[in-house]
């Protein structure tokens, strides 16, 4: 089974969101969800001051064979975006809790992370699909 | 996300089914078939076939046999090429058409014996040809084989030293476009020199209960190689960079062989055949649009559907589109206006509701390494 970091919250899209201060939440997407996807050729990612909406694409990820929309975990305001995606996508595939993270938002409703899963949650949620 | 979807149906299974889930390959439904889509990842097997070796399992093509004293006759009216010039022990790319000069499927024809051929067909078109072979050409006596018949690619610049250490006969010698009988790890088969990559290498027939063995006995003879078995993901990559026409995506009944820059295996001046005046009133006309290779600008991926637009205006259609691994880029076949398909010209791919630059660029993407000797 693919790993799914303790620490981190996870959504049932498959992103993960690290709770790294109350101003910034990192986002990539899970093991589990490169897997799946395979080789990574394309991140498009939104810029730095865009708003995003929980649950909302804020992104796209391209492998080979197939395009999938990026969710994001909280609503809020992107104030960071991985500048080295564009070069090097497959970073996605090679490191996806670490050099492959996609944003970071700052979060507009703070309520909203407790509706995120825990590894747990997300582990259960793999099991329940067959994986 | 969205995955590859779920099987709902009843698929049919190749005899390597049990090896591909064992060696944990992911399966997908393709063409009514349960196939391996990839094994350690689309990009790795891609630069195995162009480095190395790989094998593909493609036991779910048809075969269809013809076989009589009007086998010639009947496959020269069926048939867009001239079975004519095929002799026996050569093999010839061709196209079945409608009498509209639509495309019924693209096949290959192999010379058995005089008057005996086999037709490799795509595997999603095996039924439909079937009815259309019998129909058009009942005047011969068919068969069809695909049951009995698995098949084996065998692709890559190492392709022609491993086959040659588990064959019985010498297919360093098979030139390009022909086979012979051998027996490969003892297994009665016909080796043809021909695949669906760009690389040197064989497609091996051998019996659907066999197939299993010489799958095994490649894959342990070619470890020395780096031989990998490759999915079916690395193979419409490695197709698009040689910008093989994939039957669906490309071609279909409703492109003609002129517009798909096939017009080469259309031989008009070998008589009547189905479909002819209506490919031949294109010629006369030319078609008024192309199938085109475009390089992108971007990393972004074109696909199947995409709108193809100059200066805003609609110009045309991406009917295959990936990333290209030994291109390095992003990679599309598309049919746009004539006017717009010389090489060179600047089009932009709708992707998402933006436009994304391209241009037209020669075809193929890589340069093929086929044996033309």
């Amino acid at each position: 089974m693919a790993s799914v970091p303790a620490e981190l919250k996870y959504t049932k899209e498959h992103e993960w969101a690290k709770l790294e201060s109350n101003d910034r939440v990192r986002v990539g997407i899970t093991a589990y969800a490169q897997e799946q996807l395979g080789d990574v050729v394309f991140v498009e990612l939104p810029k730095v001051g865009a708003k995003v909406a929980k649950m909302k694409a804020f992104g796209v990820v391209e492998s080979v064979k197939a395009v999938s929309d990026l969710f994001a975990p909280l609503s809020g305001e992107v104030v960071e975006i991985n500048g080295d995606l564009p070069k090097s996508p497959e970073l996605v595939n090679q490191d996806p809790y670490g050099r492959g993270w996609m944003i970071v938002i700052k979060p507009s409703h703070a309520g909203e992370r407790n509706e995120l899963l825990s590894a747990p949650d997300y582990e259960k949620l793999l099991a329940e699909s067959g994986h | 996300m969205v995955y590859w979807s779920a099987m709902t149906s009843p698929l049919k299974r190749t005899p390597l089914f049990d090896a591909h889930v064992k060696t944990g390959a992911r399966m997908v439904p393709f063409g009514g078939w349960e196939m391996p889509v990839q094994y350690t990842g689309i990009v790795d097997e891609h630069r195995t076939v162009r480095g190395a070796v790989g094998l593909f399992d493609v036991s779910h093509m048809g075969e269809l046999e013809v076989g009589g004293p009007s086998a010639v006759r009947v496959l020269q009216r069926l048939t867009t090429n001239d079975v004519g010039a095929l002799e026996i022990g050569q093999v010839q790319y061709s196209l079945l058409c409608t009498p509209e000069g639509g495309i019924v499927d693209d096949v290959t024809v192999y010379r058995l014996a005089p008057d005996r051929f086999m037709l490799t067909v795509n595997a999603s078109n095996t039924a439909k040809d079937w009815a259309w072979v019998t129909e058009h050409g009942s005047d011969a006596a068919w068969r069809d084989v695909s049951g009995a018949t698995a098949l084996v690619a065998v692709q890559g610049p190492r392709a022609e030293g491993l086959l040659a250490r588990l064959a019985d006969t010498d297919v360093t010698r098979v030139r390009y476009y022909h086979f012979v009988r051998a027996a490969v790890a003892g297994v009665a088969s016909i080796v043809s020199r021909t695949g669906y990559t760009g690389e040197d290498g064989f497609e091996v027939y051998v019996p659907w209960a066999e197939a299993e063995r010489v799958w095994h006995a490649l894959l342990q003879a070619g470890a020395g190689d780096g031989v990998k078995p490759i999915g079916l993901g690395a193979r419409d990559t490695l197709r698009l960079e040689m910008r093989y026409a994939l039957y669906g995506n490309d071609i279909d009944e409703t492109t003609n062989p002129l517009e798909a820059g096939l017009g080469w295996v259309v031989k008009s001046a070998k008589g009547d055949f189905i479909g002819k005046e209506a490919i031949e009133r294109v010629r006369g006309g030319g078609p008024r649009r192309k199938l085109v290779g475009l390089a992108m600008v971007d990393r972004a991926v074109p696909r199947h559907g995409y709108p193809v637009v100059k200066d805003a205006q609609p110009a045309g259609v991406v009917t295959s589109g990936s990333y290209g691994p030994s291109v390095d880029r992003s990679i599309a076949l598309a049919y746009v206006e004539t006017a717009h398909a010389a090489v060179g010209t600047a089009l932009d791919v709708e992707i998402r509701d933006q436009a994304r630059p391209a241009h037209v660029v020669r075809t193929p993407f890589h340069p093929s390494r086929v044996k033309k000797a």
